[in-house]
C-alpha cells in the first residue's frame, strides 16, 4: 500500500513527484528506457524512436488542445516547417545538431504565432478549418520554394552528427530523441505548476472571466499556439534525423489528425494522457501487424487481412472515445487509486 | 460615509448602454468612497448586472465615462482593470469547474506575477520561487481567512453554491483588489451561510481595507453592512444616500412594489436578515 501523503511543507505538496511510490516509479522507468536499447532489436528501437518522436508532438499539441481548448489540425505541417528547417540548415550551413532541431523549434513557432491569429475571433470547428488551410498552404510552400524546399523531390538529410558521432542507427538515435523528448515533456509538466499553465486553462474553461481575472486572451492564445508548434517544430526536426529524407508528402492531414487522435485517446489536458495517446496511436496498429502475422494464414489471406487492421484500429479509437472519454490516463489512475487502498479496499 | 467627501476612489459618470432595443442602463452615475461598502439595489432587470460588466470592461458603454482612482479607464480592457486593481465575483458562480480551490485561487493573482515562459518550462528560479511564495500568501491570507482550509484540494465542481461562492471571493482577493465587486454574494445561501459571508465582506474592509461594490437583493444585509446604497430602476439612478435616506425614498418604495401596500414594505426594509432574495 502507498503510505497516506504527509504534507510536510508546501514545497513538498507543490513538486511533481510527491510521494516515494512516485519516486520508485520513476526510477523504474528512467532503468527501462536505459536498459531497454541494449535488449531490443532494430525493429523495436525503430518504433521506440517514432515513439519518441510522436510524444513530443503530442505533447505539444496537448498543451494547444488540451489545456488551452484550441483545436487544431495543424501539428503535422508545424512539424514539416521544423523538419524542412531542420533539413535545409544540415544541407546548406551543416550547423550542430542541436542547435538545427533549436531552430526547427523556432521556426515553427513563428508559423504558428501567424497561424493562431484568428484564434481571437474564432473557435472550435472554424479554428480547426483555419489550421487546415494554414496546412494547405505550407503545403504548396513545401512544394514549390525551390531554392529551400527542393520542391517535390524534397531534401536528403545527412545523418545528424554530434562530437564526431554519427547518429545513423536507431540505436543511436534514441540516446539522442529520448532525452530530448524527456525535457519536453517535463517542461510541459512544469508550466501547468505556473501561472502561465493556469492561464491556458482558464481560457480552455471561461475565457470571458479569465479575462477578468487579468489574463489578456489574445497573447495568452498565441503563446499557446507558439509552444505547441515549438513542440512540433522540434519533433519534426526528429523526424527528419530520424527518416533522412523530408518530401512535402512527408506530413500529410491524416497525421495532424493522428495527433489529434492521440491528444483525446490518451486524455486531453493530462501530461500523462499525451504520452498514453502517442504510444497507443503508434503501438497499436504494429500490435495488430504483430497479431495477424502470428495467425496460421496463407500470404494472400494475410493481405485481405491489412484493411481489417485498420478497421479494428479504428474501432479501438471509437470504443475509447464511448467508453473512456477521459482517455487512458483515467484508466491508468483507477488502477493507481486501486493499488493505492489495497488491500484495505479493493 | 458619505460620497463626495474623500476623492471617490471609483467614478462612474452618464452611463448608456443598451442591447439592441432595450436599454439597460441610462445615464448612470455614482460615486464610491474609499473604504466604503456601496451597494446598487435594484429589481430583477434592472440594470445591475450590466453595471457591473461595463465596470470591469465587458460590454463597451455608448456614453459615459468609467475613472478609477482617478483614472479614466473608459477604453481599457478587462485585464488591465483586473491589474489596476479591480476585482469581482459572478452572480452566476464564474469558476474554473475542473481546477481545484488552491488552483482557482492562485489563477487570482496572475496579473501579479511575473514568471515568464521559459521560467516556467524550466522551473526554477523566479517560477519556483514566486510559486512557493504566493502558496504560502493564498494558505495564511486568503485560505485560513475564509475558513477554506478542509476544501483547498477538492474541485470546484464538487463544492456546495455556498463555498462556491466563497472560493469566488477567494479568487478575487487573490487578484490584490483596492475595489472588490460582488454580485449578489449571498443568493441562494441559508441564513447561517449569509451571516458568514456578511463578516467576511466587513473584515475584507477593516482588515485588508479593501473598498467595496457589491449588488445584493437581501435587504437586511443590504442596510446592514452599507454606507451607502445606490437604487438602480429599469436601467436609470432613482436614489443614492445612506441606507436611512434609501429606505425613506418614496420613489425606491415605489420601485420595489409598484402600486402595492408602502407602509407594510417600510417595515420590511426595516427588518435586519429577515427578506430574501
Ligand atoms: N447580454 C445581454 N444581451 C441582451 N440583453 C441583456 C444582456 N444582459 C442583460 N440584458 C438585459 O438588460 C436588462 C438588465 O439586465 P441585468 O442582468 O443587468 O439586470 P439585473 O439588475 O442584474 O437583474 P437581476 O437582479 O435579475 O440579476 C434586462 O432587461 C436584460 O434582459
Ligand atoms: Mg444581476
Amino acid at each position: 500500500m502507498r503510505i497516506g501523503t504527509a504534507r510536510s511543507s508546501y514545497r513538498h505538496d507543490e513538486s511533481l513527484f510527491d510521494s516515494r511510490t512516485q519516486h520508485a516509479w520513476l526510477a523504474v522507468l528512467a532503468v527501462a528506457l536505459l536498459g531497454f536499447p541494449f535488449f531490443a532489436d532494430e525493429y523495436w528501437l525503430y518504433l521506440a524512436c517514432l515513439v519518441a518522436i510522436n510524444i513530443a508532438s503530442t505533447t505539444g499539441l496537448n498543451i494547444l488542445t488540451g489545456y488551452t481548448g484550441l483545436v487544431s489540425l495543424g501539428q503535422a505541417a508545424f512539424m514539416g516547417i521544423g523538419a524542412y528547417t531542420v533539413a535545409a540548415l544540415e544541407q546548406k550551413l551543416g550547423t550542430p545538431v542541436l542547435l538545427n532541431l533549436l531552430a526547427g523549434g523556432f521556426v515553427a513557432m513563428l508559423g504558428g504565432l501567424v497561424v493562431g491569429l484568428p484564434s481571437l475571433r474564432v473557435k472550435g470547428l472554424y479554428l480547426a478549418i483555419a489550421t487546415i488551410a494554414a496546412s494547405v498552404v505550407l503545403h504548396f510552400v513545401f512544394a514549390n520554394w525551390h531554392s529551400v524546399t527542393g520542391g517535390h523531390a524534397g531534401i536528403t538529410v545527412a545523418p545528424a552528427e554530434i562530437l564526431g558521432v554519427s547518429f545513423d542507427t536507431s540505436f543511436r538515435l534514441y540516446w539522442l530523441f529520448v532525452p530530448i523528448t524527456a525535457l519536453m515533456v517535463l517542461g510541459a509538466a512544469n508550466l501547468f505548476r505556473t501561472r502561465i499553465g493556469r492561464a491556458f486553462i482558464a481560457i480552455r474553461d471561461r475565457d470571458i472571466s479569465a479575462e477578468v481575472l487579468g489574463i489578456p486572451l489574445l497573447r495568452y492564445k498565441l503563446l499557446s499556439f507558439g509552444l505547441s508548434s515549438f513542440y512540433a517544430g522540434v519533433a519534426g526536426g526528429m523526424w527528419a534525423y530520424f527518416f533522412r529524407v523530408v518530401t512535402p508528402e512527408s506530413f500529410p492531414l491524416i497525421m495532424s489528425i493522428f495527433f489529434l487522435a492521440a491528444v483525446i485517446v490518451g486524455g486531453m489536458g493530462t501530461i500523462l494522457g499525451a504520452i498514453l495517446g502517442a504510444v497507443f496511436m503508434t503501438m497499436v496498429p504494429e500490435a495488430l501487424k504483430l497479431i495477424v502475422g502470428w495467425l496460421p494464414l496463407s500470404a494472400d489471406a494475410t493481405l485481405i487481412l491489412s484493411p481489417v487492421r485498420t478497421i479494428v484500429f479504428g474501432a479501438l479509437i471509437v470504443g475509447f472515445l464511448v467508453f473512456e472519454p477521459l482517455g487512458l490516463q483515467e484508466i491508468w489512475r483507477r488502477i493507481r487509486r486501486f493499488f493505492h487502498l489495497w488491500p484495505f479496499r479493493a | 460615509m458619505h460620497p463626495g467627501k474623500a476623492n471617490p476612489i471609483l467614478e462612474v459618470e452618464g452611463l448608456t448602454l443598451s442591447f439592441g432595443g432595450i436599454k439597460a442602463l441610462t445615464d448612470v452615475g455614482f460615486e464610491v468612497a474609499p473604504g466604503s461598502i456601496t451597494t446598487v439595489i435594484g429589481p430583477n432587470g434592472a440594470g445591475k448586472t450590466s453595471l457591473f460588466n461595463t465596470i470591469s470592461g465587458f460590454y463597451k458603454p455608448a456614453t459615459g465615462r468609467i475613472r478609477f482612482q482617478g483614472e479614466d479607464i473608459t477604453a481599457t480592457r478587462p485585464p488591465e482593470r483586473a491589474k489596476l486593481g479591480l476585482a469581482r465575483s459572478f452572480q452566476n458562480i464564474a469558476l474554473f469547474r475542473g481546477m481545484t480551490v488552491l488552483d482557482n485561487i492562485k489563477l487570482g493573482r496572475h496579473a501579479h506575477l511575473r514568471t515568464n515562459v521559459l521560467d516556467a518550462l524550466f522551473y526554477f528560479g523566479r517560477a519556483r520561487h514566486e510559486e512557493m511564495k504566493l502558496r504560502q500568501e493564498v494558505e495564511e491570507r486568503i485560505i485560513d481567512f475564509l475558513e477554506i482550509d478542509h476544501i483547498r484540494h477538492m474541485p470546484v465542481s464538487v463544492l456546495s453554491y455556498g463555498l462556491q461562492k466563497r472560493v469566488e471571493m477567494a479568487r478575487a482577493l487573490a487578484m490584490r483588489p483596492k475595489v472588490l465587486m460582488l454580485d449578489e454574494p449571498v443568493a441562494g445561501m441559508n441564513r447561517e451561510e449569509t451571516e458568514d459571508m456578511a463578516r467576511f465582506i466587513l473584515d475584507v474592509r477593516e482588515e485588508w481595507g479593501v473598498t467595496v461594490l457589491m449588488v445584493e437583493h437581501d435587504m437586511g444585509m443590504v442596510m446592514d453592512l452599507s454606507d451607502h446604497v445606490v437604487v438602480l430602476n429599469f436601467g436609470q439612478v432613482i436614489a443614492d444616500g445612506t441606507p436611512a435616506e434609501v429606505q425613506a425614498n418614496p420613489e425606491v418604495i415605489k420601485a420595489y412594489l409598484g402600486s402595492g401596500d408602502v407602509s407594510e414594505l417600510r417595515q420590511r426594509l426595516h427588518q435586519p436578515l429577515a427578506v430574501g432574495a
